[in-house]
């Protein structure tokens, strides 16, 4: 499988020795223990000098200028244990070698950028790697993303950040943490990832739904969060990492260290502790936008080559305060901060938050277990437990000052069985079931209706994927999935609102209590979800590949599609979810081309979703309530398409330069009613330049220019609204619609690496980011009503690893 | 494998015990801080007239609904008084005396068209500023009019204007807001 990769940077580099005058070459090859495949990307060093070579597409490397005698080999692969291995030169060498790779995943393959962890064979996918994740390690998840094609991200203000893989987020993207499927409440658009970054080595985005081990409603994509591997032997490392910005006046630090062991056992812990003040704009405080996280990490566990286990516990915890100027309590409070050019409220700089604000916690806790049967495979069980509790303060009075408005305890449990069928030459099968059981509970204390209701959600799975190497250049994948999900809910309705939905018709027998004028039902839902996918990917000898997908996904509706029924403040619009929306139906197809010639680096990857029964929100009225009228916007569902093109590109100028610049598009149409989708990312163009010098300490220094071009598709949602004012009432559009314009902005970094200490290396790097001070608001961004995004931002990153 | 399977053993157990533990019916809640109701109360010699707006279902579909009890007399002043209520607790919680706790981060606004002539604070928040829970009403000549009464929570009482009861540099956040249509006779 690995003669697949495909590189983009890396090709086969050989560096040789200054020797004396040794004039040997050692010429090898790498393969698969299982299978004989060759390895591609291995790395060979030898010990104790700095000659290193990497294997090509065959397997093959060669080393020369080596003397007579024996020299010890180290042959490491990201995949693969690594080994340590004599061999003897005597005259022109030859040696095979063998990796056993101890990574399984539904036919890992394909890299982009250096990086080793493959999701899928045939789907589009991208994955960043440590040196790219640490650079945000102040920032969090969906900034870090951002450095992909085709993934941007919405945010509510500077810190709530989720990603958006080719316009969907939420719901519709699935975030995989240490083999675990988050479960933190991520169908809300203010609710962002409860993970922290600096746990993970590897971060791989899957376009689509073909990741089917980890779920089947992936019509987004897939975020695979991969965290350090450790290997056998006897070592004991880590890496601290210091951050100081100016905007937000704060910063973060983060520490691990990894204690591994020749015998197979493993440590390892790791903690971040991030404290910001408020952001600022350009030209104002954003006030009430601070932040603190506290995350801490420990895991242990055995790696045999035929058995062993991982237990792993992470805690995560953030306050995040939401601007205040985007409080507001009547579509006339909206239309005076559109009107105004600055936010209502702009206060002195501080450390304090206020309501409204967040406070989240997020546990996670996983054992798995490994075993291989000889010429068969792998078996893998994984149980884990996840807690989460979101609590929501807003501006409340009297005695409800400190309480939470929104107190809401998600728990779940999930147990999964994978087996890795991998013996095989030219197939390779995997199958899996998962369970999972899940319960909300929200804390009645708070005096505020829930949002979510109280439910109870099992979900069973099972999926079996398969892989035929066709020919030694092209491989072939297909999978399948089915999904069962039980959702047992009790909620309050308002009487009034249950007849206008029209319930009292239709869900009359659901009811099972009365409470003044609430009535409580009983909504039960079961959802047969069914998944697949077919690809094909193939490899051309002059440094292409192409590889083309298609995937079907269904998704059942999510709690907030189902059950939302109530004011969202800073929109000022009502929400209204819809006890009749059905699963949502995406079939994609999408086509990925990539070349290496030269200096040059190419990828493209063009892709359309249609999707069916796509669920969205549009505004349906006004309604009348003691704060004037409120506009309404209830779930619907609609036949959709997506379609659009991710592009990226690399060209090294000179070997101490390089360009690089990405791009996305995409078209989204509304079928229904022939009218744009709403919340579509404006396509972006990034450009960079980037020179190295790794003779000068690993020297670094890099320009962005980001352009973000204004969406000009989107539904006209612009409402009429009567304000009063001073003279009485008057009226007035809200437009609420239209996207902000385009922006550009420049972004700086620099780094280098230097030796100082004898056991460690230091990484400093500095970067400005916004280096102009640009004004900007942007689409994504939910606040883009109330102020401008933010301003200039210097960076300082210590970085130690020893 | 001894170990895999005595664990999944006990990974099952605790699924079931949990799963099991319990299927309780959810508290009802009554929405705390919703306010329901709001009487102004305008009272001249003997004649009082109440205006009322009153929305039991808070943020659902249902619309306020609004009552004025009388007409007001031409050329009169009236003393007025706001009281807010939240009619969905019962017995019904009175808001008017939160508002009063936290005077210095409320005030009202009274905005009138027509036979109303004047509109006037009668009270003072701990800074000395208007609140608006106590007010005068002037009417005028005979004819129609309409009163609007809207709380603001944190306005900027020190904008311009603002405590002279002009609501456009208020800012802050509505906590609520009616119109009545008055006959003044």
């Amino acid at each position: 499988m690995k003669q697949f990769w495909f590189a983009f940077i890396l090709l086969a580099i050989t560096k040789i020795a200054s020797a004396q005058e040794c004039t040997y070459t050692l010429k090898g090859n790498v393969t698969d223990y299982h299978d004989g495949s060759p390895l591609f990307g291995a790395l060979i060093q030898l010990i104790d000098t700095d000659v290193e070579a990497y294997t090509d597409f065959d397997g093959n490397f060669t080393i020369s200028g080596l003397c007579d005698g024996t020299i010890q080999v180290q042959v490491s692969h990201p995949d693969c244990e690594s080994i340590v291995k004599l061999v003897e030169i005597k005259g022109n060498t030859t040696t095979a070698i063998k990796l056993e790779h101890h990574l399984e995943e539904i036919g890992e393959v394909v890299v982009v950028e250096n990086s080793n962890v493959k999701k899928t064979n045939s789907a589009s996918e991208v994955t960043i790697n440590t040196a790219t994740i640490q650079k945000y390690s102040n920032d969090g998840l969906g900034n870090a993303l951002k450095e992909i094609s085709g993934v941007s991200s919405l945010n509510t203000g500077g810190a709530i950040v989720k990603p958006v893989i080719d316009g969907m987020h939420s719901s519709r993207v699935l975030i995989i943490n240490n083999g675990v499927r988050m479960q933190d409440q991520e169908w809300g658009v203010e609710h962002a990832p409860n993970v922290d970054v600096n746990t993970a080595e590897n971060i791989t985005v899957v376009k689509g739904a073909s990741a089917l081990k980890y779920g089947g409603d992936a019509i987004g994509g897939t975020i695979v969060i991969d965290g350090t591997q450790p290997i056998a032997k006897d070592s004991l490392y880590g890496k601290t990492i210091l951050t100081g910005v100016s905007n937000g006046r704060g910063g973060s630090v983060t520490s691990s260290l990894f204690k591994t062991k020749e015998n197979g056992w493993y440590y390892k812990g790791q903690g971040t502790f991030k404290y910001l003040g408020d952001f600022e704009a350009p030209d104002y405080v954003l006030s009430n936008t601070g932040s603190r996280e506290k995350d801490f990490s420990v895991g242990f566990g055995l790696r045999k080559f035929k058995y062993g286990f991982n237990a792993y516990y992470s805690f995560y915890n953030t306050q995040i305060g939401i601007l205040t100027a985007s409080h507001i309590g009547s579509v006339g409070d909206l239309a005076n901060a559109l009107e105004s050019n600055t936010p209502l409220v702009v206060n002195d700089f501080t450390y304090t938050i206020q309501a409204p604000y967040q406070d989240v916690t997020h546990h996670l806790a996983k054992v798995d277990f490994y075993r291989r049967f000889s010429k068969l495979g792998k078996l893998s069980i994984q149980y884990d437990f996840q807690q989460n509790n979101r609590k929501e303060y807003d501006i409340r009075t009297g005695d409800d000052r400190n309480k939470a408005a929104m107190d809401m305890m998600l728990n779940t449990h999930s147990l999964q069985a994978d087996f890795n069928f991998d013996a095989y030459k030219h197939y390779k099968f995997s199958a899996g079931i998962a369970g999972s059981y899940q319960k909300n509970t929200p804390d009645a204390n708070t005096g505020v209706r829930r949002l979510i209701p109280d439910y109870i959600q099992y979900n069973l799975g099972a999926y079996l994927a398969a892989e035929h190497s066709i020919s030694d250049n092209t491989i072939l994948d297909a999978g399948v999935r089915y999904d069962y999900r039980h959702l047992d809910a009790k909620k309050f309705y308002l009487k009034s609102r249950w007849e206008e939905r029209g319930y009292d018709e239709d869900f009359e027998s659901i009811i099972i209590g009365e409470e003044n004028n609430q009535w409580l039902a009983n909504p039960v839902f079961n959802f047969h979800n069914l998944s697949a996918t077919l690809g094909l990917k193939t490899y051309f000898t002059n440094n292409t590949q192409l590889n083309a997908n298609i995937s079907l996904a269904s998704r059942a509706p999510n709690a907030s599609e189902l059950f939302s029924d109530g004011l969202h403040h800073s929109a000022a619009i009502i929400e209204l979810g819809d006890l009749r929306i059905k699963q949502e139906v995406a079939k994609k197809v999408s086509i990925g081309y990539a070349k290496t010639t030269g200096n040059f680096t190419f990828n493209v990857n063009p892709y359309a979703n249609l999707i069916n029964d796509y669920v969205i929100m549009q505004p349906t009225g006004l309604q009348q309530t003691t704060r004037g009228a409120f506009p309404v916007w209830e779930y619907s569902q609609i036949n959709a398409l997506l379609t659009g093109v991710d592009l990226s590109l690399g060209y090294q100028i000179v070997p101490t330069l390089k360009y690089s610049t990405k791009a996305a598009y995409i078209y989204a149409e509304d079928l229904d009613n022939n009218k744009p989708v709403i919340d579509i990312p404006g396509t972006n163009w990034s450009n960079g330049l980037v020179f190295t010098q790794p003779k000068w300490n690993q020297f670094e220094a890099g320009l962005q220019w980001e352009t973000v071009f204004k969406q000009n598709r989107y539904p006209d949602n612009d409402f009429e609204a009567t304000i009063p004012t001073n003279n009485g009432n008057v009226t007035k559009t809200i437009r609420i619609s239209e996207p902000p314009n385009g922006y550009g902005l420049l972004h700086f970094n620099t780094q280098c690496t230097v030796n100082w200490f004898r056991k460690s290396d230091l990484t400093i790097g500095f970067s400005i980011q916004n280096l102009l001070n640009t004004n900007y608001r942007d689409y994504l961004n939910r606040q883009r009503y109330y102020a401008d995004d933010l301003g200039r931002n210097f960076k300082l990153q210590l970085t130690f690893k020893y | 494998m001894k170990i895999i399977k005595h664990s999944i053993l006990a990974l099952v157990a605790t699924i079931s015990f949990v799963s099991c533990s319990d299927d309780d019916t959810p508290q009802v809640i009554n929405e705390e801080e919703v306010i329901t109701t709001m009487n102004v109360t305008l009272t001249s010699g003997s004649q009082t007239v109440t205006l009322t707006s009153q929305d039991l279902d808070g943020d659902g579909p249902n619309a306020p609904e609004i009552t004025v009890s009388g007409n007001l007399a031409a050329n009169t002043t009236y003393t007025g008084n706001v009281e807010l209520l939240n009619e969905t607790e019962s017995p019904a919680e009175n808001v008017t005396e939160e508002v009063e706790e936290e005077n210095a981060d409320h005030q009202f606004f009274f905005i009138s068209t027509g036979a109303i002539a004047d509109t006037d604070y009668a009270d003072v928040d701990a800074n000395g500023d208007p609140v608006g829970i106590d007010f005068t009403l002037t009417t005028g000549d005979a004819g129609t009019a309409t009163l609007q009464v809207i709380l603001r929570h944190l306005p900027e009482k020190d904008a311009e204007g603002v405590s002279d009861g002009d609501i456009t540099n208020a800012n802050g956040e509505t906590d609520f807001q009616a119109e009545f249509e008055i006959t003044v006779e």
